[in-house]
């Protein structure tokens, strides 16, 4: 291209008058017609009053400016008449415009206005302008990178927004401008979190991508304690022949393996991954994978199975889409292969497939080819074999060869396929068989003279160099197994030797000194001659390599030192050939990045940081939320955080339990919500946040169609509960086994519509129905005031509530300080009045040793019967449980009578984490899905020690296990008495005896597990104090600090 | 023609940032002057063209390229930087940059690949090139090329494009060269919004739409009179709430909303009938003329039924994990609302078979060719729209065949044979036979070919799948609401 001329010119310089271009354009009179002439009209209408003029003069400046086009003359009206004035325009649209036109002008002068403008932008009250403004950053980056610094200030404050418009933005301004600065993440990333789903699908990428990096620098690896297994088990499934055992086999051995740390997930690394999980359903290709890539760099290997059939559905996809997922399934099956399995078929080829799918759909097949399933790819690798496209085929034969070295048990069998693929009529067929054949034989040579012989006589047919060339090497190599033929062959080489390719040649030479060295006597003069050709070739390597080969093989007069060893040389046992695939280890490029694709490092690419040894400092990821109220206040900050339809959880942060998954999670989370009644709107969207948490029970459940029955029939004998209607709404849609049909479409409508428009309405409108709600509440409940809170002022929740509660109530005991049998929870809900018929049902934590299991928490279940009727045969009915929790039920209460109450005391094991228990609570007629979730400080139980066995404790959980905050007691909160009740009132914890007398020691042993838990409190005559906690259960210990700070700071 | 690709590589060294911006800046100022006192360039730039590539935008170019490659590290690097168009024929027609110009001839490297390719689905998505990354998309005959220059997720920018096409495709109707040239101004004012500064801006066809109004030929008409343009009046709302892809103030006389349930079986049957694989994935696509902000929520029958399911962000999650309801604040016009898979366990019904019996006789130089085709499991529907076709070996010359139904084609440049079948009557069943004409001296193939086969059975979802009951809220009307079903062939592919 004549690039010379027009190399000096700027291509600012473009806009000329007149451009060829327009000539072509037929569509002159449009927004490109942008010529001198109309520069003076976009003057004009960037100084009328009109919004839509304005809008659409800058429009198409910045589209001047996209198309490079000079449009410099038109900066000052830009920047006098617009882009300063418009800038404080009222209408949020025209501000925004203002600055994308401001930061598409590429003048270096304007940077200082720019500057301005973006900072300004920032804190614009509308959340688009703020969206733009981060757009402007990298626009000005690139027109000035000196103004790096004051970038990132405003990048810090954006990235601070709680908005899910400026958050995808700001991250990829980030990215852009400074990578590097993952501590301005730290702060963020919950609320990034929590936010993503409701991101638009470029920004999720963006900050997936993103996020994936962070947690690499700032988390644990999962895997820690199997990588070394694994390793193992991978060079055992490439050497011999018990590969079988490796997917499932080494995950056991890993669980079965003396941990030698025992591994805890930090609670963000958690809420990173049940975050993303739901986007994997994203239509989005581009979103699915890169949850897909986060997933498989960063969660345990349990978990990563959940990516494949997402990334299976892709492969409906288009044809480019599947090229770029088969190859990040390529890299993931040789790691995960277990992952892919069950998909097996869904790689299987069409002959319609381009050449370029089938051949990376052969790739995964071939790693996910195993013992059991080996049988059906090969049959279907058969099929592949007699395809029309030849390069096809060509992958196909290696491919078997890759199965035959891998899996020992085929081996016989593909060789023996090969074996009469070489009298095929394709030569390229023939000629890779040779190939994939010379290779296997490298294997285990001894048996397969046969082969060799039947290779042998192939030399007079195959032309292509590369299958020639390993024939004579194979000859040559094992000459001993076909003694006659070998002679014959080099024979007829040697003839033949002027006019074969340089590869040939070359092993024609190798033969000839092998046969030479153990079959002299045939062969000498053989050898000399193809020497002597050798020696005049044209390719030098030849002259060389013939010239080597004399010295080393014919004894010269000096009898040179190193002719006595040319056996040793030639003839050494040569290890076999290991088949791998081009795919193996390519994992160490990020997945589905751009690099990873090509398998070099692209322009940019932010390399994927090794997992940290220990882990950094988690509390950097703590944001200062007034008034921390565990659930019920992470849901009303969600409501007011606005997320239109998503699940996520506000700022919800390591209070979150560890391993409980994402599922009973957030039906505990709701569950809680309903419980204790914040965050509700109204009583009846109240009860109809209940039933839908007995709606994912019931629907598991619908295929019992005898409850079904069950249920209907006394579904019919209810009048109008409230819970029923919109419970009815339900059943038509989950199954067809009840159809409601007493209920009319109108009545169901009606009962659903506030809920929509629950759904709908702004989250400003939130918060005076919250209030409203709570007194609501304690009007309408008629239960036994009992230990229910005392209207509480304002928005407090009744956790807290209960928290004031249990305070009043051990003022007024004051218990000897080491027994503290009163948990500050108190008496919770566990089934309404209304929703449950007439029974009403709360459970308080006893904090007594559960008589039939040590590890139990004892819970006691009080009943009381509000209805008219008696109520009977209540009992616990199939639990539904995470795993590693389990119950033991309370005897079956043959009757309650109305008025009447009961008490029964059950067992839960938690399994020391705070994942909610669900079961079912059956009466004759009914049952309802019930869950309980406990604080932490239940999971644990007192231990009696004494001061010195306590330090020496503490001194071993040091480290990783130790986690201490700071906290300023209030005035109110200085006495003995009131810190050590408040403790204990909120962990089930043993006080410990302490020498001095600021300190405070308590102890305890979680149930399931019996690890200790050890708190100190050290508080300061002037309030300040600092809290210990040291446990090896750091997710307990991390939410034990939060509620004991919790509980002393209120 | 590499010339401006091929300018002094600084892009590895790192050292001299700030005096490599300081020259960038010399070259924006004085680019300005130059501009109004260099017809000559005007000239170069026309030259540059390669032959036989008339470009819709001329662009002068070749210095982009060079200033590419004097940037340094972590500077000027876009997500997409530019796009261009190119046609079967290889012309570039269109071209589109948003940030610097990248020179044409970076797509040689692209013609080389198609090259090496020989088949234009063969041509690598992902081509590097010694400055750049191509990234590219096959669509409806076109090429999108798009240049990117720094590391991103390739599937984010093959997304991207394939939105862009879809945008056309919603715009004109269809994604065509002479649709896209007809509309060169909308195309570039859709570009301009969907991309700021080479990240995604505005995607969302309901946005768009509010900002740059769809081609109509009055309006066409009234613009080139009164030299407006498209822009639309309104100001695009739609972008700032919390639900992008529902444009405001919609408003129709008549409120309707259909959905269309079309499932299609993939299948691989091997040579003696047995089924392979087989699966079945659907779609539920939408077309929604509600008035103001409607709420639906649809509810199915058999909501287990759907083993992975994939969304369009309206659609609340959460409320589909607790109750398997699609609810949702819909998009003003078509989309698609779901696509799915059922579940694997579920055996699928094979709706046809193939009775087949092709051989090619050794040293004959002709062979046998006979299909025929029967309803297998049709669920009392009829099948229709069969149509066959079958890649032959590339040394069938010619095939002379009879049918007893429908009609066929063959054609002997690409060996491709097309039966149109029509409506299975299970009284008479079509068939296709008669002799292949082989090329004299030549091997007889290694391979019967496969067939492949498309049928549609109307009022069918093959799964069982069924919608319970479509709910609006918000809204005070009564909608019409409708449900259509279809059940098509996939890649339904039959071994002989």
């Amino acid at each position: 291209m004549s690039a010379a001329p027009a190399y000096s010119e700027d291509k600012g310089g473009s806009a000329g008058p007149g451009e060829p271009e327009y000539g072509h354009d037929p569509a002159s009179g449009g927004i490109f017609s942008s010529d001198y002439k109309r520069h003076d009209d976009l003057k004009e209408m960037l100084d009328t009053n009109k919004d839509s003029l304005k809008l659409e003069a800058m429009k198409r400046i910045v589209a001047m400016i996209a198309r490079g086009k000079n449009a410099s003359d038109l900066f000052p009206a830009v920047v006098k008449n617009v882009a300063c004035k418009n800038i404080e325009d009222p209408n949020q649209l025209i501000r925004a415009s203002a600055l994308r036109v401001l930061s598409s002008i590429r003048v270096p002068i304007i940077v200082p206005i720019m500057m301005l403008a973006i900072k300004e932008a920032a804190s614009d009250m509308s959340p688009y302008v703020r969206k733009t403004a981060a757009h402007a950053i990298p626009k000005l980056y690139s027109l000035d990178s000196d103004q790096k610094d004051q970038l990132i200030e405003v990048i810090e404050k954006l990235l601070a927004d709680k908005t899910t418009l400026v958050a995808g933005s700001v991250v990829m301004a980030f990215e852009e401008v400074c990578p590097e600065r993952i501590d301005l993440i730290h702060k963020n990333y919950r609320k990034l979190c929590n936010l993503l789903i409701d991101v638009e699908e470029w920004g999720q990428v963006v900050i997936i991508s993103m996020l994936t990096r962070y947690a690499r620098t700032q988390f644990l690896s999962p895997t820690q304690n199997e990588s070394l297994l694994e390793e193992n088990a991978e060079k055992a499934f490439y050497g011999s022949e018990e590969d079988e055992a490796k997917g499932a086999g080494s995950e056991e051995t890993a669980a079965a393996a003396p941990a030698r740390k025992p591994y805890i997930m930090d609670p963000d690394h958690r809420l990173l991954l049940r975050n993303t999980k739901p986007l994997l359903q994203s239509r989005s290709a581009a979103v699915v994978m890169a949850v897909a890539q986060l997933y498989f760099h960063l969660a345990p290997k349990a978990e990563v199975g959940v990516i494949a059939k997402a990334l299976v559905r892709l492969l409906r996809s288009h044809s480019e889409v599947q090229y770029v997922v088969l190859q990040n399934v390529a890299t993931m099956s040789i790691k995960r292969r277990g992952m892919f399995e069950p998909y097996l078929k869904s790689f299987y080829i069409r002959s319609t497939d381009p050449t370029q799918i089938k051949i990376l759909k052969l790739e995964v097949l071939t790693n996910l080819a195993n013992e059991t399933n080996i049988p059906t790819v090969l049959r279907e690798f058969q099929t592949y074999i007699r395809s029309m496209d030849k390069d096809f085929v060509a992958a196909t034969i290696q491919a078997i060869g890759r199965c035959a070295t891998n899996i020992g048990r085929v081996r016989d069998t593909c060789l023996n396929g090969l074996v009469q693929l070489l009298s095929n009529r394709d030569e390229l067929v023939v000629a890779e068989s040779v190939v994939v054949i010379k290779k296997l034989l490298q294997m285990q040579p001894a048996q397969h003279g046969e082969i060799i012989k039947h290779l042998a006589k192939l030399t007079d047919n195959i032309q292509v160099p590369m299958a020639r060339a390993s024939i004579l090497w194979l000859i040559g190599e094992y000459c001993e197994h076909v003694p006659r033929i070998a002679p014959d062959v080099l024979r007829k080489m040697a003839k033949s030797f002027t006019a074969e390719e340089d590869i040939v040649k070359l092993q024609v030479i190798n033969l000839a000194a092998k046969l030479y060295l153990t079959n002299s006597k045939q062969t000498k003069l053989l050898t000399q001659y193809v020497l002597s050709l050798a020696k005049y070739d044209q390719n030098y390597d030849i002259r060389d390599r013939a010239r080597f080969t004399r010295q080393l093989i014919v004894p010269s007069e000096q009898g040179g030192a190193l002719s006595r060893h040319a056996k040793k040389l030639f003839l050494a046992p040569k290890p076999a050939p290991v088949l791998e695939s081009s795919f193996k280890d390519r994992d160490h490029f990020q997945l589905g990045s751009l690099s990873h694709l090509l398998n070099a490092k692209a322009t940019g690419y932010q390399e994927l940081p090794d997992w940290p040894e220990e882990a950094p400092d988690p509390s950097v990821r703590n944001v200062e939320v007034p008034e921390w109220t565990k659930c019920s206040n992470r849901e009303k900050r969600k409501e007011k955080e606005k997320p239109f339809y998503s699940d996520s959880e506000g700022e919800s942060g390591p209070t979150e339990s560890a391993d409980s998954d994402p599922e009973s999670e957030s039906e505990s989370d709701s569950k809680s919500s309903s419980e204790s009644g914040s965050g509700e709107s109204s009583s009846e969207s109240d009860n109809e946040d209940q039933d839908e948490d007995e709606e994912k029970g019931r629907g598991s459940e619908s295929e019992q169609s005898e409850e079904d029955g069950k249920r209907k029939t006394k579904k019919k004998k209810v009048p109008e509960g409230k819970g029923e209607a919109s419970s009815s709404d339900e059943d038509s849609d989950s199954s067809s086994s009840t159809s409601e049909s007493e209920m009319t479409s109108e009545s169901e409508e009606e009962q659903l519509e506030p809920a929509s428009w629950r759904r709908k309405t702004p989250p400003s409108s939130k918060r005076a129905p919250a209030t409203k709600e709570i007194s609501l509440l304690d009007l309408e409940d008629f239960t036994p005031p009992s230990v229910q809170p005392v209207s509480p002022p304002a928005i407090v929740s009744t956790s807290l509530a209960a928290d004031l509660e249990g305070l009043t109530l051990t003022d007024s005991t004051l218990v000897p300080s080491l027994l503290s049998p009163v948990s500050r929870v108190g008496r919770q809900e566990l089934l309404h009045r209304v929703a449950g018929e007439g029974l009403v049902v709360d459970y308080t934590f006893s904090r007594q040793p559960f008589s039939g299991d040590p590890h139990m928490v004892s819970v006691h279940i009080h009943f009381s019967n509000s209805s008219d009727t008696p109520i009977k045969g209540l009992h616990v009915g199939t639990p539904k449980l995470p795993a590693g929790i389990s119950i033991q039920e309370f005897p079956e209460i043959e009757s309650l009578a109305p008025g009447e109450s009961a008490t029964a005391v059950m067992g839960i094991n938690f399994c020391d984490s705070t994942q909610a228990a669900n079961f079912q609570l059956c009466t004759q007629t009914r049952q309802f899905y019930v869950s309980i979730q406990p604080p932490v400080g239940e999971l644990m139980a007192p231990v009696f020690m004494s001061e010195n066995e306590f330090k020496k404790e503490q001194g071993k959980l040091m480290g990783m296990n130790e986690i201490t905050e700071k906290l300023m007691l209030p005035d109110t909160c200085r006495s003995d008495h009131i810190v050590v009740q408040k403790v204990t009132a909120t962990a089930n914890l043993g006080r410990v005896p302490c020498g001095t007398s600021d300190e405070y020691r308590f102890a305890g042993r979680t149930l399931t597990s019996g690890s200790l838990v050890l708190l100190t409190l050290d508080a300061r005559p002037a309030g300040a104090a600092q809290l210990t906690v040291n446990s090896e259960k750091m997710v307990i210990g991390t939410m034990l600090v939060k509620d004991v700070i919790q509980a002393l700071t209120q | 023609m590499k010339s401006a690709e091929g300018t002094p590589n600084t892009r590895g060294s790192s050292g001299g940032g700030r005096l490599q911006t300081t020259r960038e800046k010399e070259r924006q100022c004085s680019g300005a002057q130059e501009a109004n006192a260099q017809p000559g360039a005007l000239e170069a730039a026309a030259r540059s063209l390669p032959d036989g590539r008339h470009g819709f935008a001329l662009l002068p170019h070749a210095t982009a390229p060079a200033s590419d490659a004097l940037r340094p590290l972590g500077q000027q690097q876009k997500m997409i930087h530019s796009l261009f168009l190119i046609n079967c024929s290889g012309d570039i027609f269109l071209e589109k940059h948003w940030k610097s110009v990248v020179s044409q001839s970076v797509c040689d490297y692209f013609f080389e690949a198609q090259e090496k390719a020989a088949d234009v689905e063969n041509v690598p998505p992902v081509i590097s090139t010694p400055h750049h990354y191509l990234i590219s998309i096959y669509r409806d005959k076109l090429f999108f090329v798009s240049v990117i220059q720094t590391e991103v997720p390739p599937l984010f920018v093959i997304e991207f494009l394939h939105r862009v096409a879809d945008t056309f495709q919603d715009y004109f109707g269809e994604c065509s060269e002479a649709a896209i040239k007809d509309n060169v101004v909308i195309v570039y004012e859709l570009l301009e919004e969907m991309l700021d500064n080479g990240f995604p801006l505005a995607t969302e066809s309901n946005i768009l739409k509010e900002l740059i109004k769809p081609p109509t030929i009055l309006r066409s008409v009234v613009n080139s009179i009164t030299g407006s343009s498209n822009v639309g009046d309104t100001l695009p709302t739609g972008q700032l709430s919390n639900i992008p892809w529902r444009r405001a103030g919609v408003k129709y006389t008549n409120n309707e909303a259909y959905f269309d349930v079309v499932e299609e079986i993939d299948a691989i049957i091997d040579k003696s009938g047995s089924t392979v694989f087989a699966e079945i994935q659907g779609v539920i696509d939408a077309c929604i003329k509600l008035s103001g902000m409607p709420d639906l929520s649809l509810s199915f029958m058999n909501p287990r039924l759907l083993d992975d399911v994939s969304f369009h962000p309206c659609i609340r999650f959460k409320r589909w994990e607790s109750e398997r309801v699609l609810s949702f604040i819909p998009p003003d016009g078509n989309f698609r609302l779901i696509s799915y898979r059922v579940s694997s366990q579920n055996l699928v019904a094979i709706p046809v078979y193939v009775k087949h019996s092709i051989s090619f006789k050794e040293n004959s130089s002709c062979g046998r060719f006979d299909i025929t085709i029967g309803p297998k499991q049709n669920m009392g529907k009829t099948i229709e729209g069969i149509t066959v076709t079958v890649h032959m070996p590339k040394v069938v010359l010619n095939m002379n065949l009879t049918t007893t139904q429908g009609s066929y084609t063959f054609d002997p440049v690409t060996k491709v044979l097309t039966w149109d079948v029509g409506k299975i009557t299970p009284q008479k069943l079509p068939s296709l036979k008669g002799l292949v004409n082989l090329q004299s001296g030549a091997p007889k193939p290694e391979e019967n070919p496969s067939l492949n086969i498309q049928f549609k059975i109307q009022q069918l979802a093959i799964s069982g799948l069924k919608v319970n009951r479509l709910d609006m809220y918000g809204e005070k009307y009564k909608p019409f609401k409708g449900v259509k079903y279809v059940t098509k062939a996939g890649k339904f592919q039959v071994r002989t």
